[in-house]
């Protein structure tokens, strides 16, 4: 066992920091005010290697591993959670399963210019009626000599907005069940595709959320994404990847809210003294580096696993529920601390807890986490 | 065309200088970083590299630690790193190191089509001596104070700041420029140019490597060589409460530029 990063990851960790205070940091509270989407930092990310961090360099990857990966989207989340969740639902969510199931064609048409940032990536599995319940699919995909035709919607779709391909489940046979979902790969100018309504949330506020829609839509047989009527495996495969990358956001929005209270405690003045001087901000800083620190070893471990070939369903899951709930705490501890500036929008730390929040439920809810737990401990 | 790089590497002095009880500065305590002049000296390289396609070497003297600010330089984009490395070379004031660093700028290999880049000056030393002794070693033009770079043909034309204007200049390779922070904004390392950085070529130059040159003997380098030596270092005494003239008449206002004036603030 070693606890050490390689040389390469140190140095990564050195490029987001950089990355993260001076292109980040100062965009975070406008791109959650105005809702917008940061645009221009995708183009940057892209550019630096990115948004395709650990996919090799053949199909345009930076060649890094996935603990590099879940270090980028830690160190963004410690100053702008939405900026973190772009990168991970473009990369666990879209580049890796074309990358996973992809046919050699697919792959060396869609993941290098995913990798570049020129095309950002979505995932569609969620329905109004398919939720945790994600077998519960009502949009159809039915084979018309060279192409799919798809109909149905999504909803909740991260990234929707601006994404330019997307991973979307359909069902090919409906009397099976979870055995007739298929994935396709669906760019957005597909005839019959359109993005519909924003949804306007507590957290995450820059991340574009949306409906998609598909009527009639004409899909090429060859974006068949893996064998038909094997989609589920492929969803459930792919979230247990995008967990790492959830989980990892949600510990940079505890770690950044940890920074933000030791920064302030430290200069204000209540009683003549510091109030870091009170034990009790000592003790909760403490518990909550602590928290912190424990997820951090569980997101790590899990990457680790992802990356050497190992199972990692049951580690992703601990990780993204430990880390999730974590971080709730974490933040709302941190608004406490700031006391009532820290209830204002002035300080950073009451988004850092609205965008917690989204943690605990998004690719997964903590009770969808708990259930992979304990049928992994065979508990029934 | 080929671009050579000198870089230093620097205690941070952005945070804050310890000082160790026998007054002199606490170096090993400190972060390093890479001098920020230096910066943009190698972003004036890879710039270069990105419209001819020409190659980037770092170089750099310092003790072995150096490598990691070596390979974040390669990771940013330069293609070769040497690190002059040797106990001979400690304790060297400006003539011996840019004795070394010449020895080693010449053992890169100085042709028709050399540019070396250097920062204007080093946030630690701060004397901004180094490039130019390095061009008169080697024999070159030198530019110093460069704010902008335009290559033409085989001469480059570029924008030397003075205190209030500037001075264009057309200089033919091989030269030396020393660079400003105006000359340009550093590029980030990349991902890929960070899993690359291991693989690239790295030398290390020591003192057998250098010896046959003539500007390297024991009598011209390291603190034997060095024609000035560092007597005492100690820290500037702290600055007392400030002091608060009252008043809004004339002769305050007096008071307060004689007050200036002999301290040499005007």
């Amino acid at each position: 066992m070693d606890f050490h990063l390689t040389k390469e990851q140190e140095m990564l960790r050195k490029l987001y920091r950089e990355f993260a205070q001076n292109e980040v940091k100062p965009l975070a509270e406008e791109v959650d005010e105005e809702e917008r989407f940061p645009v221009e930092t995708v183009k940057k990310l892209g550019k630096l290697g990115m948004m395709g961090i650990y996919f090799p360099k053949e199909y345009g990857g930076a060649g890094a591993d996935v603990l590099s990966y879940a270090m980028c989207v830690e160190e963004m989340a410690k100053v702008c959670g939405t900026t973190a969740v772009i990168i991970s639902s473009h990369t666990s969510l879209c580049c890796a399963p074309i990358f996973e199931n992809g046919t050699e064609e697919q792959k060396k048409k869609y993941l290098p210019k995913l990798c570049s940032g020129e095309w950002i990536g979505a995932f569609g599995l969620t329905e109004p009626n398919a939720g945790t319940d994600a077998s519960g699919q009502q949009t159809t995909a039915v084979l018309d000599g060279d192409h799919y035709v798809l109909n149905g919607s999504k909803i909740f779709i991260t990234n929707a907005g601006f994404a330019d391909v997307f991973i979307i489940f359909a069902m090919t046979d409906k009397k099976a069940g979870n055995h007739g979902i298929s994935a396709f790969i669906v760019e957005r100018n597909f005839p019959g595709f359109s993005v519909g309504k924003h949804e306007k949330k507590m957290g995450i506020r820059g991340s574009s959320t949306c409906e998609l829609i598909m009527e009639d839509c004409i899909v090429p047989k060859e974006n068949l994404l893996g064998q038909l009527n094997k989609g589920f495996k492929i969803a459930m495969k792919t979230l247990d990847g995008g967990r790492i990358g959830i989980a990892a956001q949600a510990l940079g929005l505890g770690e950044g809210a940890i920074d933000e209270a030791i920064a302030y405690t430290q200069e204000r003045v209540q009683f003549g003294r510091r109030i870091s001087q009170f034990q009790n901000t000592q003790f909760q800083l403490a518990d909550m580096h602590t928290r912190m620190q424990a997820a951090q070893y569980l997101v790590y471990a899990a990457a680790s696993k992802k990356q050497s070939g190992e199972p990692y369903s049951m580690d992703a899951a601990m990780a993204k529920l430990f880390a999730a709930e974590a971080a709730s705490d974490v933040t709302r501890r941190a608004v406490q601390l700031f006391g009532g500036y820290g209830y204002t929008r002035e300080y950073p730390v009451e988004r850092m807890m609205r965008d917690a929040k989204i943690t605990e439920i998004y690719e997964g809810t903590s009770e969808v986490q708990r259930m992979v737990i304990s049928s992994h401990l065979g508990v029934k | 065309m080929k671009a050579i790089v000198c870089v230093k590497q620097v205690p941070d002095t952005s945070g804050k200088v310890a000082v160790k009880a026998d007054g002199t500065m606490d170096r090993a305590s400190m972060a390093t970083i890479t001098n920020p002049d230096d910066m943009n000296a190698i972003e004036a390289a890879l710039r270069l590299k990105d419209a001819t396609g020409c190659e980037v070497t770092v170089v750099s003297m310092g003790p072995p630690p150096a490598e990691g600010m070596l390979r974040e330089l390669l990771a940013m984009g330069a293609d070769k790193a040497v690190l002059v490395s040797g106990r001979e070379f400690g304790g060297s004031d400006t003539y011996a190191t840019s004795q070394i660093l010449a020895a080693a700028v010449k053992k890169i290999g100085v042709d028709d089509e050399t540019v070396i880049f250097c920062g204007r000056q080093a946030i630690d030393g701060d004397t901004a001596q180094v490039g130019p002794q390095i061009a008169e070693k080697l024999h070159l033009p030198q530019v110093t104070y460069v704010s902008e770079i335009e290559a033409t043909g085989k001469s480059l034309t570029v924008k030397r700041a003075l205190e209030d204007g500037y001075m264009s200049i057309q200089v033919q390779m091989p030269c030396l420029l020393t660079c400003i922070k105006e000359l340009n904004e550093p590029r980030y390392m990349s991902v890929g140019g960070i899993m690359d950085a291991y693989a690239k070529p790295y030398e290390v130059y020591d003192f057998n490597t250098l010896k046959d040159d003539p500007l390297i003997d024991l009598d011209t380098i390291g603190l034997k060589g060095s024609p000035t030596n560092v007597y005492k270092s100690f820290s500037p005494p702290v600055k007392g409460a400030g002091l608060m003239l009252e008043g809004s008449d004339k002769g305050t206002c007096d008071k307060l530029a004689a007050l200036l004036d002999e301290k040499h603030l005007i």
